[in-house]
């Protein structure tokens, strides 16, 4: 009885969030038959009440956990449950972007480091929901044709202070899920950043849940070599991403 | 079916019904009462009764009433500004207005279109309802939204509410009713369709949500900079006491000045995040800065702020 009392107040204190009824599951689908530990090193910053259900903010940063090698970012009840994968090669294991959301749902985070341990952390997010079955104003119009693909981005040079040099990126593409009738899939699935010499500082695979004409933040090692970064990409149906990154 | 069995089975449904209207005794005394705002108009200048709202966030517990109302008794019949956020508030305005006098509701004024200022005209549709062209035709086009949305904060108070839209548009800037002459300002900022109302016979100052009073503002329509130029335009006018959308009154312009000061800050400050590389999820931890301790409900207002107008601020840095 008391024992049975702990394991309940310990798993509600742990992190409610953590152990949604869809969590089980998810993670035998996922990360089946592999090592998940909670770990508050892996912060995933959100807003409490998602304001526009198309676009939430959502930023994984890691900071103190050496060897990460991948981060995978899920939502729970989401149709589509997974958001984005991240592979920091030179990067640090930290990106930022905005998803859509269906209805109220953890974020959830989680980072593997060479050892195969994944580390996890946690958000929830309130919401009033349909993110995923609307569709994208793009797909309402034309205009996107002639825009399709196009990168703004811009580097943030690090004061002295700052530990690292921020970049940033959007780019114009309807990231369709598939969810809105009538409407196909149609979304960004394969971003590379480059260096001059074209070894990838950061992979990123997308899913259909990344917002319409996405951005996003990484962040490079303050002395990294940003002067010719570059952008390279796919969609679903294999329209091509490259552009070079405005200092 | 023999006739015994038949009395029998009358008997058995009797006792159902008497022990289900039993069990529903328990309960329906709370859930079938409407929800009574407890609505108390104050007396702020001559002929002049303000309702004021909580200057909180919606929830199920403030129903909405989160937002001043007011009306204006001038001799020729009522002038009612704002409905409120439900079908039942604005039942329970317009009754207590009925307590109040006897004379007829000349004509609402919906100050813009959100839905805590507007979503009460179902009790006022015998009336014409008067917004500014803009202001009637986002009401017409999202009203249905409006309403959704309203349902998912406040739940059982909203109960039949609908969307109604303002049958009249507001185009002369003076109006004269029974004994009291009306300014009206039609101005943008807040949302694309803002009404302010000067009662120039007893000098209230009806602001609608160009001002805030000691709760942040709020944004998802809003263009600061047409903002600040609109309540230049509100400090200009000659007024005696300002009713701002919500919070309390004031006899001066210092609700003007925190609005505005509010509006600063929040454009500096996505200013300098846009232009230092700053992600919109960096942004939610951003400290409330202490002269807006006052104002209620900053935190929230500000991540809201962060979704509607962040994205223009970091659109302008990438290039």
């Amino acid at each position: 009885m008391k024992r049975s009392l702990w394991v309940l107040l310990l798993a509600m204190n742990g992190a409610q969030a953590a152990d949604s009824i869809r969590w089980e599951a998810l993670r035998n689908q996922f990360f089946k038959g592999q090592t998940i530990v909670a770990d508050a090193r892996v912060k995933v910053l959100a807003p409490k009440a998602a304001e526009d259900s198309m676009n939430v903010p959502i930023g994984v940063k890691i900071e103190g956990l050496a060897d990460v090698e991948e981060v995978h970012v899920l939502a729970d009840y989401n149709p589509i449950v997974k958001a984005i994968e991240f592979f920091p090669r030179g990067a640090l294991p930290a990106l930022a972007f905005r998803l859509k959301l269906q209805q109220t749902s953890p974020i959830r985070a989680l980072a593997r480091t060479k050892n195969g341990v994944w580390h996890m952390g946690v958000a929830e997010v309130d919401a009033a929901g349909g993110g995923c079955t609307a569709p994208s104003f793009g797909s309402g119009t034309n205009d996107w044709r002639a825009s399709l693909n196009n990168v703004s981005s811009r580097v943030f040079t690090a004061s002295e202070a700052a530990a690292a040099t921020r970049v940033r990126f959007g780019i114009k593409h309807p990231m369709d899920t598939g969810l809105a009738p009538g409407i196909p899939a149609f979304f960004i699935e394969k971003l590379s950043v480059q260096d001059a010499s074209g070894k990838e500082v950061m992979r990123i695979n997308a899913f259909e849940p990344i917002s319409e004409n996405p951005v996003f933040s990484i962040d490079l090692p303050a002395n990294a070599a940003t002067q010719t970064l570059s952008i390279v990409g796919v969609d679903n149906q294999g329209n091509k991403i490259n552009a070079k990154v405005i200092r | 079916m023999s006739r015994k069995k038949l009395v029998f089975g009358e008997i058995i449904a009797k006792k159902c019904l008497f022990y289900a209207a039993g069990i529903l005794s328990l309960w329906l005394p709370n859930g079938a009462q409407a929800f009574d705002y407890q609505l108390k108009p104050q007396l702020v200048a001559k002929n002049t009764y303000l309702v004021q709202g909580a200057t909180e966030d919606f929830s199920v517990k403030n129903g909405g009433n989160i937002v001043n109302t007011a009306f204006i008794i001038t001799g020729a019949g009522v002038v009612v500004i704002d409905t409120g956020p439900t079908k039942r508030y604005g039942e329970q305005l317009r009754a207590a207005i009925a307590k109040i006098t006897p004379h007829p509701i000349a004509r609402v004024f919906i100050t813009h279109p959100h839905p805590d200022h507007f979503l009460g005209s179902q009790a006022f549709k015998d009336v014409g309802i008067f917004a500014v062209p803009r202001s009637v035709e986002m009401i017409a086009q999202q009203g249905g939204g409006f309403t959704d949305n309203m349902y998912r904060m406040v739940i059982d108070a909203a109960k039949g509410t609908e969307s109604v839209t303002p049958t009249q548009r507001v185009t002369e800037p003076q109006l004269t009713v029974g004994e009291h002459r009306f300014t009206l300002l039609t101005l943008t900022g807040h949302t694309p369709g803002d009404l302010a109302i000067l009662d120039t016979t007893t000098g209230v100052l009806f602001a609608g949500d160009i001002v805030f009073h000691n709760r942040t503002p709020a944004t998802p329509h809003a263009a600061i900079s047409e903002w600040l130029r609109s309540l230049d335009t509100l400090q200009a006018q000659k007024f005696s006491l300002l009713v701002a959308g919500h919070g309390p009154t004031a006899v001066d312009a210092k609700p003007i000045e925190q609005t505005r000061a509010y509006l600063r800050w929040l454009d500096a400050t996505l200013s300098q995040a846009a232009a230092s590389g700053k992600d919109m999820s960096e942004l939610l931890v951003t400290p409330a800065p202490a002269q807006f301790a006052g104002l209620s409900v900053f935190r929230a207002e500000f991540e809201r702020s962060l979704a509607h107008l962040y994205p223009r601020y970091e659109a302008a840095q990438l290039k």
